[in-house]
């Protein structure tokens, strides 16, 4: 029987084009999925569901961010405060905002609050800004699929 | 000058590929790491000025401003939902909500219209848990058709009352 040689080297290479393409391909989905911008949250905080969170198709310039947990704890920039602390950081950002020429009016304060916090507690936060003077609030929610059904009109007589 | 002899038998190049898989499997571990699934996450916008008046004075208003006031058990669920004078119960007093704002102001959104002109104050015990509060602002502002997932709205202007002091 005739024994085909192998070739000079003893040493098998696998191939490894399939694996490299694979690797390649997870890491650009990765890379693309990849959002830095989740540094503002805080695990501490879960927020409530609602079926009508949808992301906003205009980003806000330079919102103000406020984070309230279900142990009664305000954050704020990442520092954990008090409510009368926090009226007095919030005074020092409006007074930035004017400084840089803006109208801290059409400043937004996003009020990102967990689920089983005191609704009491969101209002203060709301009482304190008004305050300090900003308008504009946007409450956090994380979107949910569940929905309220909607009742098409009935058609007349 | 020595010159060192091609192996033999084969013109192939053959590239080190040891290292760019280090680097490559690197890559995808911090990805992998750093990888965080996050639903997607939207706001409910209210402008509240301090001392807010009204958009327009009630007599030229279609519908006078609803009230809704929601009170809390001792646990901070909710234990009533009422919107002047009606109270809505069962499972998900929401879904009633919900159901009672789309018959009485309607999706139509035309100028001077219902939806257009009506506001909404929503008052609440102090320890109430705030995903209620989402729960009623979410019945009160809109609903989704279900066919074409489209979100319509209902109840743009959304106050809410000062807050009570806890009891």
């Amino acid at each position: 029987m005739k024994i085909k040689k192998q070739s000079d080297d003893d040493v098998l290479e696998g191939d490894l084009t399939p694996m490299i393409d694979m690797t390649f391909q997870l890491i650009a989905f990765f890379m693309v999925l990849i959002n830095f911008t989740q540094t503002e949250t805080d695990d501490r905080v879960k927020l409530p569901d609602s079926s009508l969170a949808k992301p906003p198709e205009i980003v806000m310039e330079d919102p103000i961010i406020i984070q309230l947990t279900d142990q009664s704890e305000f954050i704020f920039g990442r520092s954990t405060l008090a409510v009368n602390q926090l009226q007095s950081s919030l005074s020092r950002e409006y007074q930035g905002i004017q400084f840089s020429g803006r109208d801290p009016k059409d400043t937004t304060v996003v009020i990102r609050a967990h689920g089983d916090a005191a609704a009491g507690e969101v209002q203060e936060v709301i009482q304190v800004c008004q305050d300090v003077g900003f308008e504009n609030f946007a409450l956090r929610a994380q979107e949910n699929i569940q929905t309220f059904k909607y009742i098409a009109p009935t058609s007349g007589p | 000058m020595k010159v060192r002899n091609r192996r033999r038998g084969s013109d192939k190049i053959e590239l080190q590929m040891t290292p760019m898989i280090d680097i490559v499997f690197q890559l995808l571990v911090f990805f992998i790491m750093t990888f965080k699934v996050v639903s997607m996450e939207g706001d409910f916008n209210i402008k509240m000025p301090q001392a807010a008046p009204s958009a327009a004075p009630p007599e030229q208003m279609e519908f006078p401003p609803l009230k809704l006031y929601m009170t809390a058990n001792e646990n901070g669920d909710l234990s009533s939902l009422t919107l002047n004078e009606q109270s809505f119960e069962g499972n998900n007093p929401f879904v009633e909500l919900n159901r009672y704002i789309q018959q009485e102001i309607g999706l139509d959104g035309g100028p001077g219209s219902a939806r257009e002109t009506a506001e909404i104050e929503i008052g609440f015990d102090f320890n109430l848990k705030y995903t209620h509060v989402i729960g009623a602002i979410t019945a009160v502002s809109g609903t989704k058709d279900q066919r074409t997932n489209e979100i319509l709205p209902l109840i743009e202007k959304v106050r809410f009352t000062p807050p009570r002091e806890a009891e």
